[in-house]
């Protein structure tokens, strides 16, 4: 449904791929759904993360989704297949899944997906070498950054995953834990020169629906902020967050 | 109007209350039948308003406490005033409903309007009588039960002594009386000692409605644990654990979602129990704890859609079901305005709509139904073109006739079996 009409938009203008994938069009691999799924729920939790307080009942069910698949991607080594596979191929397809992170609901009958993508196609080669350096430090919530990441870092699997349960854990701490405290705790490892409203709120309104968008710990990685600004904002969210740059 | 949340008829059925998003109760009452009017009977009409709930401000979390009703059940009758307990996500409270249809007049130390009479004025003493007035139905909070759940109340449920009531968030589960509000027992808690390994919460707790010991909880990994409260005060060993084993056929990334249990309702006469969960609704025989003894398919053509429903949120729509006054009979709701009934003994089961196009005054309601097959007949509606924002997630059977209510959004709708 919602695959099929997604897929033959973001393969337009990649002409070696619309072939190998023509094909496959009308059935996408379980694969590249599972994966669609997985970022899917990525954002849900990190939208759910944003909200003045999560339903709980929802946050779990999603939580458990997304540790569901990432076991069975476990399981069936694919996990580690995406470190080994050629960066052009993995990276369409990390393209593709994130062309749905981008889309929220809302979104999704307007059909922003498009721009969208082009930039996203950029922004991951710009920030290619940031990655690379930035994953191992940031230790926020950073799951579907981590994900992406593993494709230019052929490192080990083993501290990726990791680091993503690690950030799964960490939502529900921060789901628990909703005070202003931890809150300041969460910003305790931002660089302080990023507390420039405007690069802030800059960055917020572009981040906000973008697959690797996190909550405030972008403000250390300021490549990603320039080049997404085409994903729509939430604005009850961006009021929400300045409410909290305030308070803190 | 508000967004209706719960619907719930009183023990006689003779009340209706529905609480909506706005922390508003509304209450509606059955017009008595009288010799002079027959067609009336079985209208409800307004009976009495009042805010039950107002938004809150949690300081010390920053958080807003909605003052959305997410329940309401009503006490037995016991005086001439009814009772019923209301509940938002973190308060409940006691309402007293009464009536007063008279007025005393001839006071002796003030006149009509109140204000008080000259002392010299006053040459004799009378009895003050009784004077017929209009009649005004009054609501007053008799008791407010506040700060005993860190989450989100789901369910309050009354027990069958009368005296005590449980209520139930997302992780606890609390046992008050009646008459006390500064204190509340917790009888149970699942939260795990490190919040990080959460996997399950409380979806729907209620009391048995016979045995004043037994209560039920259903979680959202689509089990049901029973618990008898005279084993332990606190009740995290269950006595009974009630779970269909999953079919392995019908495996995939949504299963554990569209098992998480929405709803639990004993059925009146305490043997059985019915669950929902997303597409289907179980009934158990509290005897037997490894599988239902009846499952009905509410909308099993939704089974194909459900990355789209997951997309789109409303795989976690909390539909609840209800049980007719004879357990004969249970019905549910769906999208599109569609409810369904399904009756146990005779395996028939019927969708309806709740609309305004559909549902004239006294017009008999046409059997809706969903084209699953490629060839759509006539009258017959596709899957894809159910409107998902169109959801009866409550609805309620009352206790003795068969009179139902609907609520479809902010719209409620009362059907009534036709008699000739």
């Amino acid at each position: 449904m919602f695959v099929r009409g997604l897929k033959r938009k973001c393969f337009d203008g990649e002409e070696d791929i619309e072939g190998t994938l023509a094909g496959i069009k009308a059935i996408p691999s379980y694969n590249l759904q599972r994966q669609s799924l997985l970022d899917m729920s990525l954002v849900k939790l990190q939208l759910c993360h944003m909200l003045v307080e999560p339903n709980l009942c929802r946050s779990v069910l999603i939580a458990n989704t997304v540790r569901q698949i990432q076991e069975e991607m476990t399981q069936d080594g694919t996990w580690q297949m995406i470190n080994t596979q050629s960066t052009g191929q993995a990276s369409l397809d990390r393209l593709v899944s994130t062309d749905i992170l981008c889309r929220s609901s809302r979104d999704q009958a307007e059909g922003k997906h498009v721009p969208a993508y082009g930039t996203f196609n950029k922004d991951f080669e710009s920030d290619q070498a940031q990655d690379s350096s930035e994953t191992m430090s940031a230790s926020s919530v950073q799951a579907p950054r981590n994900l992406q990441s593993n494709v230019w870092e052929m490192e080990n699997p083993q501290e990726n995953k990791g680091n993503f349960q690690k950030s799964l854990d960490q939502i529900f701490e921060t789901l628990e834990n909703k005070s202003p405290n931890s809150v300041e705790d969460l910003f305790s490892e931002v660089d302080n020169s990023y507390y420039d409203l405007d690069t802030m709120l800059t960055g917020m309104m572009s981040n906000t629906k973008m697959g690797h968008c996190d909550n405030l710990e972008t403000f250390s990685t300021p490549t990603n902020t320039a080049s997404n600004s085409n994903c729509k904002s939430d604005l009850n969210d961006l009021d929400h967050i300045v409410e909290i740059l305030v308070e803190s | 109007a508000d967004i209706i949340s719960t619907v719930e008829f009183n023990y006689t059925g003779d009340l209706l209350a529905t609480g909506d998003k706005g922390g508003r109760v509304v209450i509606f009452q059955r017009e008595q039948e009288t010799k002079s009017r027959p067609v009336s009977r079985g209208e409800y009409n307004v009976y009495s308003t009042f805010q039950s709930h107002e938004p809150e401000f949690d300081y010390l979390k920053s958080l807003e406490i909605e003052e959305k009703i997410n329940k309401i059940r009503w006490l037995p009758q016991q005086n001439a005033a009814h009772f019923l307990l209301s509940t938002n996500d973190k308060t409940i409270k006691l309402w007293k409903i009464s009536e007063r249809d008279k007025r005393a007049e001839g006071y002796n130390l003030k006149d009509e309007d109140g204000r008080l009479r000259e002392p010299f004025r006053i040459t004799e003493l009378r009895v003050p009588t009784l004077k017929p007035m209009d009649l005004m139905v009054e609501a007053s909070p008799r008791r407010t039960f506040a700060n005993a759940h860190t989450y989100h109340i789901n369910s309050i449920s009354v027990n069958s002594d009368y005296a005590t009531y449980l209520s139930a968030d997302d992780l606890r589960i609390n046992l008050w009386h009646l008459e006390v509000t500064n204190r509340s027992f917790n009888i149970v808690d699942i939260k795990p000692a490190n919040m990080e390994e959460l996997t399950e919460v409380i979806t729907a707790a209620e009391f048995h409605p016979l045995q004043c010991n037994v209560f039920v909880y259903s979680s959202s990994k689509g089990t049901i644990r029973l618990c008898d409260m005279r084993s332990s005060a606190l009740c995290d060993q269950h006595s009974k654990f009630f779970e269909e084993p999953e079919d392995p056929s019908s495996r995939s990334f949504f299963s554990e979602i569209i098992s998480s249990i929405s709803d639990v309702k004993f059925s009146h006469n305490g043997r059985y129990m019915m669950t929902r969960d997303y597409l289907s609704v179980k009934v158990w025989d509290l005897n037997m704890e490894n599988r239902p003894v009846e499952t009905y398919q509410v909308h099993e053509y939704l089974r194909s859609k459900l990355c789209s429903l997951y997309e789109n949120d409303c795989i976690f729509d909390k539909f609840e079901c209800c049980w007719n006054g004879s357990d004969s009979t249970i019905m549910t709701g769906s999208y599109n305005n569609f409810f369904r009934t399904f009756e146990r003994n005779t395996h028939r089961d019927t969708t309806l709509e709740a609309s305004r196009e559909s549902s004239k005054p006294r017009a008999i309601l046409k059997p809706r139904k969903v084209c699953t097959t490629g060839k759509r007949k006539k009258d017959e509606i596709t899957v894809d073109s159910l409107d998902f924002n169109k959801k009866i997630l409550h609805t309620a059977w009352h206790p003795k006739e068969n009179i139902i209510a609907v609520a479809a959004t902010n719209n409620l709708y009362l059907f009534q079996e036709k008699v000739n």
